[in-house]
């Protein structure tokens, strides 16, 4: 596949690109692969990759229905930080954003990694006290955040109002390496990586069933026919509940729409990502230059990706107020994703009653700025039978109340 | 925007006047109950990529629960009917199964 590199550039230069080559390959699937991950997003590709990096697992198939990253990796809207409460949480997404810092250099792909800074307001009092509290255990869990003043938060993003009217900007959290990468690129390198290491990434090829002999799996059926593993993962985000159906278990999970869009491009008025809870918005400017906005999610379950209008309408009437200069943009495009909630809001990574079946999902609303510590710590559960990023995570803990309880400090915004 | 008819006021309501509670029909067990029934209870889900029976609160409106059958898929709606009941009437059935070649209802 070659190494993209500036000399690589220079030498295609040469010779009209005719020497670049498809950057993944299109294999049909194999009868036998030793670990089959469903679903080619950011996490399924992720585990993949690190279960050939760290594990020297590489008879390894993805198996996608729709085409790479086609799924809510290539839906949202990019944020990536690592300020959350409770300790289980701040490992796995510390971990992740830890890796995005160099992932562009380890994947030889840019992913357009920007680390430019992430603002969580507080507009009430009771956020204040929430999110102090969360700068104080991110001190002892070792990510770096710092709850600043309204004077500051003028200073870091000046087009926004701080002094209301209805929720006048008292605060922030901030975390000053958290910021935004690529989505599409994300998928497209660790794809790549993937096929690079002999692996199959075989796309428009649907699970249709899953196939066990006394309760252990030993393979799948899809739409390009039967495919035989030793170990299965199970990475279809929105999608979970009916493919954990095929397995014959059922999740504590539901799938609702998450709608997200973006402004026409104007020229760069905001270099840090805010996000704002109480009033459920959150946006950032792009390259490109125009401005994401992530709203919320339908209180249904829904699996159309397409979410309702009044949605949008609720967060850019917060988002306005906050910031009134965005009141004169024309929006050119909206979409929606479907998201995998769970009952405590946190992530699933888990073995499963199936022997030798995984599950990775639950990340809902939030789980782009997890794919690669997710991906590592699901690939040494799957490779291992166990991982202490992913101890925590397990589906037990809903029967054991083990909660890991992240709807407070998370909201539903990310 | 979905719209559903509440079966109490005979209103067609908006989703705006609608509060979702979720999937319907759930067993809450007695004291004796296992863990497992329990877990359950609070957090299994079918969360079904097609036909699912739901409860909704007329919020804005006479402030009821009712329940509704609808596809998530095609978001069809089957029908509306009152909270009264522990599992979907008869005529909700019939709606379904005119509907939805081959469904049948799963446990
Ligand atoms: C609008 C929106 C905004 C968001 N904003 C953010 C944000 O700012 N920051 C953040 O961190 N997160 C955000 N998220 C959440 C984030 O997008 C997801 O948590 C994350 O992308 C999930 O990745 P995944 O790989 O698990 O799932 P996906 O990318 O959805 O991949 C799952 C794949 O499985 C495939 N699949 C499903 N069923 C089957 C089958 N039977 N056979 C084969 N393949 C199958 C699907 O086609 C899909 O490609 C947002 C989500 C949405 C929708
Ligand atoms: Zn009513």
């Amino acid at each position: 596949m070659g190494r993209y590199s500036v000399f690589a550039i220079a030498r295609e230069a040469f010779r009209d690109h005719s020497g670049w080559t498809r950057a993944w390959g299109n294999p049909a699937p194999k009868k036998r692969y030793d670990a089959i991950i469903i679903g080619a997003g950011g996490h399924g590709l992720a585990t993949a990759y690190y279960l050939g990096k760290n594990h020297g697992l590489k008879n390894v198939a993805i198996l996608e229905k729709g085409w790479l990253g086609g799924g809510n990796t290539g839906r949202n809207t990019t944020i990536i930080r690592s300020n959350y409460l409770q300790d289980p949480s701040a490992a796995i997404y510390e971990k992740a954003r830890g890796l995005y810092e160099d992932l562009s250099q380890e994947l030889n792909y840019n992913v357009m990694f920007s680390p430019r800074g992430v603002l969580m307001l507080a507009q009430t009092e009771h956020e204040i006290r929430g999110y102090k509290r969360t700068a104080y255990a991110n001190a002892l869990q070792g990510v770096s955040t710092e709850f600043v003043g309204p004077k500051r938060v003028k200073e870091l993003c000046p087009i926004m109002e701080i002094r209301g009217p209805r929720y006048p900007v008292l605060g922030a959290l901030w975390q000053p390496r958290g910021g935004t990468a690529r989505h599409d690129a994300v998928a497209w390198g660790y794809a790549r990586k993937c096929s690079e290491m002999g692996m199959d990434v075989i796309q428009q090829c649907e699970v249709t069933g899953v196939r066990t002999e006394r309760g252990k799996v030993v393979g799948v059926s899809t739409t390009k026919g039967d495919i035989e593993c030793a170990k299965l993962g199970i990475v279809v985000a929105g999608h979970s509940g009916h493919v954990a159906d095929m397995a014959g278990f059922r999740l504590p999970i539901d799938s609702v729409a998450l709608q997200a869009l973006v402004s026409e491009p104007v020229k760069p008025c905001m270099d840090v990502v805010v996000m704002a809870n109480t009033v459920h918005g959150y946006m950032s400017q792009s390259d490109k230059g125009e401005m994401v906005i992530g709203g919320g999610t339908d209180g249904f379950n829904n699996y159309t990706q397409r979410g309702s209008f009044h949605h949008i309408e609720e967060t850019v009437r917060a988002l306005c107020e906050t910031f009134p200069m965005i009141s004169r943009l024309k929006m050119l495009r909206q979409w929606g994703g479907i998201v995998d909630i769970t009952g405590d809001r946190s992530p699933i990574l888990s073995k499963t009653p199936v022997e030798g079946v995984f599950i990775n999902c639950g990340w809902g609303t939030g789980g782009f700025k997890a794919i690669p510590g997710s991906g590592w710590g699901f690939a040494e559960l799957m490779a291992k039978g166990e991982s202490p990023l992913t101890a925590e995570f397990g589906l037990d803990r809903f029967r054991e109340g083990r909660f890991i309880d992240e709807s407070v400090a998370a909201g539903v915004a990310h | 925007m979905l719209i559903l008819s509440c079966p109490y006021c005979g209103v067609a309501c908006d989703e705006t006047e609608l509060q979702p509670g979720g999937e319907a029909h759930l067993t809450r067990f007695g004291p004796d109950a296992s863990d497992a029934d329990f877990e359950g209870y609070l957090f299994r889900r079918k969360n079904p990529r097609g036909v699912h029976f739901e409860r909704w609160r007329h919020a804005y409106g006479c402030g009821k629960w009712f329940h509704a059958a609808r596809h998530t898929v095609t978001l069809e709606v089957f029908g509306t009917y009152p909270a009264q009941v522990t599992e979907p009437p008869p005529d909700i059935l019939d709606a379904i199964a005119a509907k939805v070649p081959g469904w049948e209802p799963s446990s």
